[in-house]
């Protein structure tokens, strides 16, 4: 007779099965790699960010790697879900030894591996530009990356599960263009209009960015981009089970 | 009841859906006081039209839906609860089949493999359905067929104990059909419960042990192919059909305890006890009225006559 793999081996072998996909994906390569390059070269070459930090390549590594978290959590992993939700994948695989928690944990998996390939080659290329971060502040940095991926994550799996697939692929993207130009992500929410910024400030895009650039730019903690994101993940996890639609 | 050993017992399931914007926010009752047993060793059809709650209630002994009421044991555990250790027991394969169109079929194949312990072994599997002729083919380019068969594939991978098909034989070209019943059969005789539905009469007669027919979310007729082709009516109940000039009169006092109808015009059926007594009568009838009918057959009851009869619609 046979039984289950153990879970380990079932959710780590998902995780790869999920981030193959995702890296044999074009559009998603584009979203995952070719904009966060083309967002540290403009933000380079553009005197944008300057006054926020010591050098514009010091400023912009960190936000392009929030960026990055974005893509890949959110907009990438959302898409892949809600086509596999519409073509019953998820309802396929929740039946074999995998399972539900085992569909979501494999998920987060392969962002994960998604995320760690990102940090090497983004992260490689904005060393080459000259980033200089403070290594003392990659504990914070590592924390606020983790807890930015979880929120993202079950933002994604929120919208995948309640929403067509179309219209999950038009709300991710948009999300990522307003995110990305104005959601505090890259530019510092302290630059935008007084209006706006108390309300960007506590977007996830926003703590996410200000936690990376403390970090990186300062070695220290910023607690309440923790907080922030914190409570947007645990809001967005309980929000999924309750209202993620399995078909 | 009728098995040994019992690995799926339904009692009472009801299921709504809702609430339905379209109707005011009320729900819907999709299964209305479902009852069904499956044993091991045997092929259970449920058979009914479309909307007949077929796919709901599979969804439900399966552990995709939650029951609104009523208790479903699958190999004695909860199906909506289910360990893996139970999923790794249950073979499904989903009418839409839950195939990601850009996977390739033999990687798929080998990806649903990795979560068993002990699963087939793949390549032989996917030669006897045929699937390593189109392993490297992306699955949105598959025929209806060719999804058919590896969506099997992934229902088999990991020797269940129990399987459940729905609608298997949709799309399938006849060879595929061929390949498809040969393994059933195979199955079967290993010792499996299969849990099919169909809506094809042909399917069920070929195929189920044992067959439960559904009607408005209840299952309204139950028994073996035989039980339910002579036990609802007299054991000997026969069908007599021939055909002749249309517009001919059997006299009432001719076989009066037989059902006489003209169905289109020249075509006549005779049904009921029907004895050789009676064909002797109806052929002496024949001689006076000076008539040879063109063709003569007869044939016990159809499991298609049982069903128009129980279901009251055509499903066809």
């Amino acid at each position: 007779m046979t039984h289950a793999a153990p879970l380990a081996r079932r959710v780590l072998r998902h995780g790869g099965y999920e981030a193959a996909a995702m890296l044999r994906n074009g559009e998603q390569l584009v979203l995952a790699v070719a904009l966060p390059l083309l967002a540290l070269a403009g933000l380079v070459a553009t005197p944008l960010l300057d006054g926020f930090g010591p050098s514009r390549i010091d400023t912009a590594a960190p936000g392009v790697l929030a960026l990055c978290v974005m893509s890949t959590a959110f907009t990438g992993q959302g898409i892949a879900t809600g086509f596999d939700r519409r073509y019953g994948v998820l309802r396929f695989l929740s039946t074999t030894p995998l399972g539900r928690s085992g569909l979501v944990f494999g998920k987060a998996a392969a962002v994960a591996v998604v995320l760690a390939l990102q940090v090497v080659l983004i992260g490689g290329a904005a060393v080459l530009m000259g980033w200089r971060p403070e290594l003392s502040g990659l504990p914070w940095a590592v924390l606020t990356f983790a807890l930015g991926a979880a929120a993202f994550t079950a933002l994604g799996l929120l919208v995948a599960g309640t929403l067509r697939p179309e219209a999950t692929l038009a709300v991710t993207n948009l999300l990522w263009i307003v995110l990305a130009a104005a959601g505090g992500i890259i530019l510092p929410a302290a630059g935008l209009p007084a209006a706006v910024e108390p309300f960007v400030r506590i977007l996830p895009s926003s703590a996410l960015g200000d936690g990376l650039r403390t970090a990186f730019l300062e070695g220290s903690f910023h607690p309440l981009s923790c907080l922030i994101l914190l409570g947007w993940a645990a809001v967005a996890s309980a929000a999924a089970v309750r209202w993620f639609r399995w078909s | 009841m009728h098995h040994t050993a019992a690995a799926l017992v339904i009692e009472g399931l009801t299921k709504d859906f809702g609430p339905v914007p379209s109707l005011d926010g009320r729900m819907v009752r999709v299964l209305d006081g479902v009852h069904l047993e499956a044993a091991m060793g045997s092929v259970t059809a449920i058979l009914g039209a479309n909307g007949a709650g077929k796919t709901t209630t599979l969804e439900c002994a399966q552990g995709l839906q939650r029951p609104t009421a009523g208790t479903v044991r699958l190999l004695g555990e909860n199906p909506y609860r289910a360990s893996p250790q139970l999923r790794a027991r249950v073979g499904v394969m989903l009418q839409d089949g839950g195939l990601p169109p850009s996977v390739k079929p033999m990687a798929l194949l080998r990806h649903v493999a990795s979560m068993y312990t002990d699963p087939r072994p793949v390549d032989e599997l996917a030669e006897r359905l045929g699937i390593d002729d189109f392993g490297g083919t992306a699955i949105r380019r598959l025929s209806g067929g060719q999804k058919q068969r590896l969506a099997l594939a992934c229902a088999l991978i990991g020797r269940p104990e129990v399987l459940f098909l729905d609608e298997p034989s949709a799309g399938l070209d006849p060879q595929s059909r061929t390949i498809v019943f040969e393994l059933i059969q195979e199955l079967r005789a290993a010792g499996l419960a299969i849990i099919l539905t169909t809506h094809l009469l042909d399917d069920a007669q070929k195929l189920a042990d044992y067959v439960y027919i559904m009607e408005g979310g209840r299952t309204v007729a139950q028994g073996t192919v035989a039980d339910l082709t002579a036990g609802a009516a007299p054991e000997n109940f026969r069908e007599l059909r021939f055909q002749s000039v249309p517009g001919l009169e059997i006299p009432p006092g001719l076989l009066p305890h037989l059902h006489r109808a003209e169905p289109e015009p020249g075509h006549y059926l005779v049904s009921g006890a029907l004895t050789a007594a009676d064909f002797a009568a109806l052929a002496q009838w024949w001689d006076s009225e000076g008539i040879l009918p063109v063709s003569v057959s007869m044939a016990p009851r159809s499991l298609e006559d049982v069903f128009l009869d129980i279901a009251g619609r055509s499903i066809r």
